[in-house]
């Protein structure tokens, strides 16, 4: 089929039925997204190279054998896309399982709301293995979760040549056994970790999480619907990164930075991400 | 940089830079954000040359680190010059077009030849060379700078040095080349900017311009004085010849910051009334006479930033007020209305709107733009303009868009004030780390892991001439003063060179030792070149 556009960077695709006129450098995922044609993924992010760890993207290409990752297949012109057969369905839906057998998802609801949709049942299989380890908690900025951790690669990109270039966590061990690891499985404040955090931002089910939040959690005080969040300017360097200041009760709780802005995409260091905590005491302090 | 106080480039376009000279500057450290794009370009294929005494966490990512001697960056640059002028790799069409003064440049660095290069900075002629052509032959190139550069007692000469380079290219007026300083505090730019200085109004108009007084005074309902005013280091001169009484210090803490930090205390000591507005007692706060509790401006304030590209940004208020602390503005308002002043505008957007009705570099940026994208970089006259991306791009117009020529400068190395002496052998140099800034007060609140405390960092070499080990107490002292530091031997410092950071003032008084020389025209101080020895410390006590 030939490209019916005038505009030679556009093609026409074929997107559950409807025929759409595209960028062709865009990913399946991508261009469904600006058709309104969501697709669930876990281990995607905007400013991460497609990893295909998840598999939850998976769509049927007709022609292909095999469903496709919609994440980091692009589109090709006349490209016939089925965003949600009942092959691509049970595929998710089987993915869906095995997470939830696997995995402790409770802080994980953009997973967990797709439960309904695919007619997840928890229970299909009898005797799930479930990754349990005592929560690491090495240092007063982050903890590590492992039996969150479903190895979307995120964490490992974020940290290595795709942002921070700090190399501090990769993936040790093969199949079950797989864990994003420091080396040696050293400690966290022994291992090259400059604690930026980003790793934590990009995480999707709160494997890797701020301490603040989590000791929040532990005391039954995570109250997520009476936070505000607030875009300010970070107080240190002049790079001038955006941060959006969490607060609950009047405290900072938590800070992320904007993934669409342009300074960050999302990303801070270590003085801009937990370098506040002065500001809270400013507050204690009744002067 | 040629009539405006800003970095020519944005962010992004470091990213389409082949050649990224950071000299002077340990941006992976520093400014870790900005880092982040230096690193893509990197993937791209970019080259990276860090210029730093120290081999940096920067320097790691480098293709070539030059290990200068510290203080001879004008050597440096002039035999860079004199090498691409020699190798035919300057860009005579531009400098034709868009400069001046040339050929007394060329003449100026004939005498920088690579071998007495070699022989001041240290660095190999190899090296030297080697960095000339790849930025001289590169599309895009880009020079970015800190403190290294600033920190001297000839800081703008050293910018001018830099500048030189990308006229002698035409590194800058385009995408992707350019002259970037960046800002070491979140509103250092946007200080500048609103007239922080002693010889301009807001946006950077002379306070030597009638035309530019009276259009002030007309809305500030009050004469100005056309006489600049005093730049901070001349301001401690004039307080230690008791000249100027009263001080009022915004944030800042000069006890702890100043070089020679002893000379400073004692200059504020003996002020008639000092006024500190903070939002701790800083060791500066200690000593004042009045005390103005301010709240934090980037979480309890609404108002604007600038960022290191000319971004101004929108802070906004995340959590209330404590006690009886004030908005800065609001303390000032307060201030001017008990004085007897009666200003027109009154909070935040009022004020910025008097700003942009007086600068035409702000004009266009209304709170409700700000508040709607990304912040907007000026120069942005009206409020249909998008903002500018990079400055200059008129020195690549036939005509010059109507400004004058870029003028070369002829730039003479010197080196530090504080020279080496058998009593004071070694070179002390300060800096950044990662987890804290400036004195402190913001970052010692926090639980970081990788807070190391504050240390005296020297050579293998060096410790083993000294007789001292790693974590030992050693006395430091310049001629200006002694404390007790802990040692600690690191890999990046050559035989020589001693490193310390000047985070935790309570742990080791570092600016006692510092050097106040300083630059006439900045007023900068020499933080990065001061003469110091280190002995073992005898515990008298226990003697």
């Amino acid at each position: 089929m030939s490209d019916m556009s005038d505009d030679a960077t556009k093609i026409s695709i074929f997107l559950n039925g409807n025929k759409v006129t595209v960028q062709k450098d865009l990913t399946i995922l991508e261009a469904s997204s600006k058709n309104m044609v969501d697709i669930p993924t876990i281990c995607w992010s905007e400013h991460l190279e497609p990893a295909n760890a998840c598999r939850l993207c998976v769509v049927e290409v007709e022609g292909s054998k095999t469903l496709v990752p919609s994440c980091s297949r692009r589109v090709e012109s006349g490209m016939n896309i089925l965003t949600e057969s009942p092959r691509v369905r049970a595929s998710r839906r089987m993915i869906l399982e095995f997470l939830a057998t696997t995995n402790d998802l409770s802080q994980a609801p953009e997973i967990v709301t797709l439960f309904d949709d695919y007619g997840v049942d928890i229970d299909r299989y009898e005797r799930p293995t479930r990754i349990s380890e005592e929560v690491r908690i090495q240092d007063e900025l982050y903890i590590r979760d492992y039996s969150k951790c479903v190895l979307c690669y995120k964490c490992v990109d974020a940290c290595g040549e795709q942002a921070q270039n700090t190399f501090a966590i990769a993936f040790s061990g093969r199949g079950f056994d797989t864990q994003v690891s420091t080396e040696f499985d050293v400690g966290l404040p022994e291992s090259n970790c400059v604690y930026c955090g980003n790793c934590v931002a990009v995480c999707p089910t709160n494997a890797l999480q701020f301490k603040t939040e989590f000791d929040l959690r532990d005391a039954s005080n995570w109250r997520p619907e009476d936070q505000t969040v607030t875009t300010t300017v970070c107080s240190y360097c002049g790079v001038g990164c955006n941060l959006e200041l969490h607060t609950q009760g009047d405290q900072i709780v938590k800070v992320t930075s904007p993934t669409e802005h342009d300074v960050t995409n999302g990303n801070l260091c270590i003085k801009g991400r937990f370098g506040w905590e002065y500001v809270n005491l400013v507050m204690k302090d009744d002067r | 940089m040629f009539g405006a106080g800003g970095g020519t480039s944005s962010y992004r376009e470091v990213e389409d830079a082949e050649v990224i000279v950071l000299w002077g500057s340990n941006a992976r450290d520093a400014h870790p954000i900005y880092f982040r794009r230096v690193l893509k370009a990197l993937r791209k294929g970019a080259k990276l040359f860090v210029i730093d005494p120290r081999r940096t966490a920067s320097a790691e990512f480098a293709d070539l680190w030059l290990g200068l001697d510290v203080g001879t960056d004008i050597a440096l640059a002039n035999a860079v010059a004199r090498e691409i002028i020699d190798a035919n790799l300057h860009d005579l069409t531009f400098i034709e077009r868009a400069t001046t003064g040339f050929e007394k440049f060329k003449v100026s660095v004939e005498w920088y030849t690579l071998e007495r290069a070699e022989l001041i900075t240290g660095i190999p002629s190899h090296a030297i060379q080697e960095l000339a052509h790849a930025y001289a032959s590169a599309k895009t190139a880009q020079i970015l700078w800190t403190l290294g550069i600033t920190e001297h007692h000839n800081a703008v000469e050293n910018v001018l040095s830099l500048c030189n380079l990308a006229l002698l290219t035409g590194h800058v007026g385009r995408w992707g080349s350019g002259l970037v300083p960046l800002r070491g505090q979140n509103n250092v730019q946007g200080g500048g900017d609103m007239g922080a200085l002693p010889n301009k109004l807001p946006g950077f108009q002379d306070i030597d311009d009638a035309d530019a007084r009276r259009k002030f005074e007309q809305v500030y309902g009050t004469r100005i004085n056309p006489e600049p005013g005093l730049h901070l280091t001349l301001m401690f001169e004039a307080m230690h010849r008791n000249e100027l009484r009263a001080l009022y210090v915004i944030g800042e803490n000069p006890a702890d910051s100043e070089a020679d930090a002893k000379s400073a205390r004692k200059a504020l000591s003996q002020l008639d009334t000092l006024i500190v507005q903070d939002i701790f007692l800083t060791r500066t706060a200690e000593m004042a006479d009045v005390v103005f509790p301010a709240s934090v401006g980037w979480a309890q304030s609404d108002g604007t930033v600038t960022s290191s590209e000319r971004r101004v940004q929108r802070v906004r208020p995340a959590v209330s007020r404590a006690g009886s602390t004030k908005d800065d503005l609001d303390i000032i308002v307060e201030l001017a209305d008990r004085l007897g002043a009666n200003w027109s505008a009154r909070g935040p957007e009022q004020v910025w709107d008097e700003v942009r009705s007086l600068s035409p570099m702000h004009a266009g940026m209304s709170y409700e733009r700000l508040d709607e994208g990304p912040g907007l970089q000026w120069p942005c006259p009206s409020t249909e303009h998008p903002g500018t991306e990079y400055l200059h791009e008129w020195l690549w117009k036939g005509d010059l868009g109507g400004h004058r020529a870029a003028p070369f400068s002829v730039t003479v190395h010197e080196g530090p004030k504080e020279h080496l002496n058998p009593d004071y052998p070694l070179r002390l140099t300060t800096g950044r780390a990662l987890d804290s800034f400036n004195t402190g007060v913001q970052s010692r609140n926090y639980p970081s892991p990788i807070r190391t405390g504050q240390t005296i960092d020297l050579s293998a070499m060096d410790a083993k001439a000294i007789g001292v080990f790693d974590g030992e107490t050693v006395k430091v002292s310049s001629k200006r003063g002694s404390i007790n530091m802990t040692a600690k031997i690191v890999e990046n410092l050559p035989a020589g060179l001693v490193f310390s950071t000047f985070h935790f003032p309570e742990i080791a008084d570092i600016n006692l030792l510092t050097n106040d020389h300083w630059d006439l025209m900045s007023g900068t101080s020499e933080f990065k070149a001061s003469a110091i020895r280190i002995d073992k410390f005898i515990d008298e006590a226990k003697t």
